[in-house]
Order: structure tokens, then C-alpha cells, then sequence
């Protein structure tokens, strides 16, 4: 009975977002404020996750085209596949629901412990508007900047490495970037990272905002909401991958 | 001026508070006492509109609260302050930036002009030159002044205070009950304070509600409370010997029988 009272608070906690802001300013300067913590509070954790994935992907591709009759080339092929429709948006979605999700979900929740929270209300702030929604904007604009950033940082990893390594040369790398290309990847890429956005800033902030308790449930709603999280990004890469990849 | 008519609210069908109603009047100071459980954070819950009564209702200045939707009750809530126990300043804000945070929300003032309300306020709460510094930076006693000058900024018509005392030493809580007075008579507020605070309810109570097991179990002033007759209200507020000793002094100043200064002849017969 508790998933179904969640999902129900969690519907109507998105339902309360959606209302008219007091004064736009001050939610603009929030948005602005969440765009930074997301954006760049977490950009040098997905610039090395990126590198590595990329580095990581050349080399354990090349280890298994041992066939003389696959062009080098083909490595950056999968790389580049691989980066775009799985690590960029999944990996590094799954790492931004740990870094954002769980700074969501304990900011929130140490605002409702130490009765911040009912201060704006009592203030006469709408809560659900003034607090979730700029995070959710902020992650639905960041984050997937932050996965093409990450897909770029990936394929450049993997043609450092390739090239480090003597796997592949970086004229071949780049000749092979550019064969079968198919731009609806970077597309499909993209509508995963802004499901993913929308999971990342609410299901964190549902926990955060709806905590009860001390420190100690703080801590137990930021893991649940980071678990959370993780669980729905994945049961949606699986969801969006059948229906929206041609196979 | 508040009324309470009638409130009872229940959580997952336990009766918390029951039938309580209660006048509290502009400019002077009411208190809501009572032991812990005994729905008194509840009760101020109901009155902010933090928690939906099962019944009941709350008029605000005539206004009904509690039927109130949306913008009208958003209204009432402009009009209100409030002191939380823990003070509920905002962490990422020092304290400039938290008592300017209502008049950023709600007013289109110029800085200067809500800088200059910003230092008005904390001037009156005796605390000027602390605009840079952050909650963590202060103590307990300077975060209770940091919230009620953040309470008191939009000029509020009602003032709540959850246990402004709570944590604090002895001195520095007289210094914020005197300040909630002065505010309350100053700016004609209709001031609702809940305390376990003997001295506060001795010094500051114009209108005192006692609150047993959910229930209004007495009412009345910080005079009349010396002579009550209810048992369980003496147990409450007199619980150690010093207090009943301090009481039994009262009543005796009360019936003249200590002229100017305190005889303890006339005591000691």
C-alpha cells in the first residue's frame, strides 16, 4: 500500500508545482542559482566519468575484434554507438542521480527537519513551486548539456586511448566516426537524458520534501532517492530503448 | 484579534486536540501552555493554517481561515509571522539576505529601501552589525532575534512563537520575552505564544490558555493563574517547591499583605 500512497503524494507533489510564482525575480534567481549547482556543481565528475568510459570502451573493443577482416575503424564505430545511445545518457545519469539526486533529497530534506520548509509557507511562499520546480527546470536544462558534453568528452577519451595505446590511429578514429553515422542516436540520446532529468530532480526532491524525522532520515531519504532514482533510470532506458529504437 | 472556535484534529484517528476554543486579542500577549503531547504545537499548527482541522474553525480578524482557498488564505499568511522553536532561518542565507527574503517576495521595494527596513528591524531586535554573518555563525539567542526581526519585517498583524525560549539561558530569555512584548504592544500585534516557560507566563501572559491531554483545561490571566483553584494547572506551573514557594509570595503580594518591600516577618508568621 505505501508504493501506491507514494506515487499518489509523488503526483500530486508534481501537480503542486505547476502554480502562479509570487514574484517571477526571486524565481528566476533560484532557477539560476539550481542551473549552477547541477550544471557545474557536477561537471567535473562527468568529464572523468566520460574520459574513462571512452578510454575504457576503445580498448575492451579492440580486445575483441581479433578478425583481420574488420577495418580499425570500426572500433571508433562502436565507441562512438556506444557512447552516444548508452554511456553518455545512462552512466552518467546514474552518477548525476548520486551527485544532484542525493544533494537534492538532503537539501530539501534538512529544510523540512529544521522547519524552513513551514517558515515559507507560513510566509505565504508556495513551497512546491518555489523549491522543487527550479530544480526540476534547472535538470531538464543541464542535464542534457551535460550529456552531450559527456558524449563528446567520451568519444575524444576513446581516441586518446586508442591512440596512447597504438590501437588505432587518430585519422582512422575519426574516419571511423563519421562512417554509418546515424544523427537519430544523438536524438534518442537526448530524449533519454530529459526522462532522466525529470527522475533525477523529482523522485530526489519527493523524498527530500516529504521527510520526517532528524538527521538520521535525512540520510535514509537521500539513499532511498538515490536507489530510486537509479531503479527508474534504468527500468526507463529499457522502456524507451524498445519503443523508440528501430529493431 | 484571533478566534478559535471549536478545533479538533486527529491523526490516523487519534484524537489530538478536541473542542478547543479561545479568544486572543490584539496587543497583548497569549500564551498557550501545557505539558509535552498536550497539543499545543498542534493547536498552533491549526491557527497558521501548517495543518486542516477535522473541525472546527479559525477567523482571523472575523475570517474564517480554515474555509479560505488559494489567494485569500495567502493573504491572511502575509499577515503573519512566526519564531519557530529552532529559529528555521535559512541556511544558505546570511542574515541580511533571510529577513530581506519576505520583503524580496513580496514587495517591489528598491534594495536601498529594503536595506534600510532590514537595519530598522534589526535595530530593534538590538542587533545591529551582523548583516554578513551566516545562522551558523551566531548563537541561539542571536538566531531567535535574527527570526523574529525576519517575523516582524512585512509588519505582521499576528505573531506566532513556538517556545521562543526553548535553549536559551535564563537571561537571554528574558531579553526575547521583553522584546515580543515591546513588539506586540508596540506594532498592536495579536502575539500567540506556546511555552513551557514559567517565567514567561508569570511576566508576559495577558491571556494564558492551558491545554491538558488535548483539551482547554483552563483559561484565563497571569494573575488569575496564581489563584486557581485547578489542580492539574498548579501541578503544571508550580511543579517545584521553589515555584509554589515563589507562588505562595505572589499571592501575598497580591493581597497587600507585602507592602513596598518583601517582609519576611509577615512570611515567616
Amino acid at each position: 500500500m505505501t508504493i501506491f500512497s507514494d506515487i499518489g503524494r509523488y503526483l500530486l507533489m508534481i501537480k503542486g508545482m505547476f502554480a502562479r510564482p509570487e514574484n517571477g525575480k526571486m524565481y528566476w534567481k533560484e532557477l539560476i542559482h539550481q542551473c549552477t549547482e547541477i550544471g557545474f556543481g557536477s561537471l567535473g565528475i562527468v568529464a572523468i566519468i566520460s574520459v574513462f568510459i571512452g578510454a575504457v570502451s576503445t580498448i575492451q573493443t579492440a580486445y575483441q575484434l581479433v578478425s583481420p577482416l574488420i577495418p580499425p575503424s570500426t572500433i571508433a564505430q562502436i565507441v562512438r554507438d556506444t557512447v552516444v545511445l548508452e554511456f553518455a545518457p545512462t552512466l552518467v545519469c546514474i552518477v548525476l542521480a548520486g551527485v544532484a539526486g542525493s544533494r537534492i533529497a538532503s537539501e530539501l530534506g534538512n529544510m523540512r527537519v529544521s522547519e524552513q520548509i513551514d517558515a515559507l509557507e507560513i510566509m505565504g511562499i508556495k513551497t512546491k513551486t518555489y523549491l522543487v520546480l527550479p530544480k526540476v527546470i534547472a535538470a531538464l536544462i543541464m542535464i542534457p548539456l551535460l550529456v552531450v558534453i559527456a558524449m563528446a568528452l567520451g568519444i575524444w577519451g576513446g581516441r586518446l586511448a586508442g591512440v596512447a595505446s597504438g590501437i588505432i590511429d587518430g585519422y582512422t578514429y575519426d574516419r571511423g566516426l563519421k562512417e554509418f553515422f546515424d544523427p537519430y542516436t544523438i536524438k534518442f540520446a537526448l530524449t533519454k537524458s530529459y526522462v532522466f532529468a525529470f527522475i533525477i530532480s523529482s523522485v530526489p526532491a519527493f523524498y527530500g520534501y516529504f521527510v520526517k524525522g532528524g538527521a538520521l532520515e535525512i540520510g535514509r531519504a537521500s539513499t532511498k532517492a538515490v536507489v530510486v532514482s537509479c531503479i527508474l533510470i534504468l527500468l526507463f532506458d529499457y522502456i524507451l530503448s524498445a519503443l523508440l529504437l528501430p529493431t | 484579534m484571533i478566534e478559535v472556535k471549536n478545533i479538533q484534529k486527529s491523526f490516523d484517528s487519534k484524537i489530538i486536540i478536541q473542542d478547543v476554543s479561545a479568544v486572543m486579542k490584539a496587543g497583548q500577549c497569549n500564551l498557550i501552555i501545557g505539558a509535552s503531547g498536550s497539543g499545543k504545537t498542534v493547536l498552533m499548527k491549526c491557527m497558521v493554517g501548517l495543518f486542516d482541522p477535522d473541525h472546527g474553525s479559525i477567523l482571523y480578524g472575523g475570517h474564517d481561515f480554515t474555509a479560505m482557498e488559494g489567494r485569500d488564505k495567502t493573504e491572511i499568511r502575509k499577515e503573519i509571522g512566526m519564531l519557530f522553536q529552532g529559529s528555521a532561518l535559512f541556511d544558505s542565507l546570511n542574515v541580511e539576505q533571510n529577513i530581506m527574503f519576505p520583503l524580496s517576495m513580496f514587495t517591489d521595494w528598491t534594495y536601498k529601501k529594503k536595506l534600510d527596513r532590514v537595519n530598522e528591524v534589526l535595530n530593534r531586535v538590538n542587533l545591529p552589525d551582523v548583516n554578513r554573518k551566516f545562522p551558523a555563525e551566531l548563537s541561539g539567542g542571536m538566531k531567535k532575534r535574527v527570526a523574529l526581526a525576519r517575523a516582524i519585517v512585512l509588519n505582521p498583524k499576528y505573531l506566532f512563537c513556538d517556545e521562543p525560549n526553548s535553549g536559551l539561558d535564563p537571561q537571554t530569555s528574558l531579553v526575547i520575552d521583553k522584546l515580543i512584548k515591546e513588539i506586540t504592544v508596540e506594532y498592536n500585534i495579536t502575539t500567540v505564544i506556546n511555552t513551557h516557560d514559567m517565567n514567561s507566563v508569570m511576566e508576559i501572559g495577558n491571556y494564558i490558555l492551558y491545554m491538558y491531554k488535548g483539551n482547554k483545561e483552563w483559561e484565563g490571566t497571569n494573575q488569575e493563574i496564581i489563584f486557581s483553584k485547578n489542580q492539574r494547572l498548579n501541578d503544571f506551573i508550580f511543579a517545584s517547591e521553589f515555584l509554589q514557594d515563589a507562588k505562595d509570595m505572589r499571592m501575598l503580594e497580591q493581597k497587600g499583605k507585602i507592602a513596598d518591600d518583601r517582609n519576611m516577618d509577615e512570611l515567616l508568621k
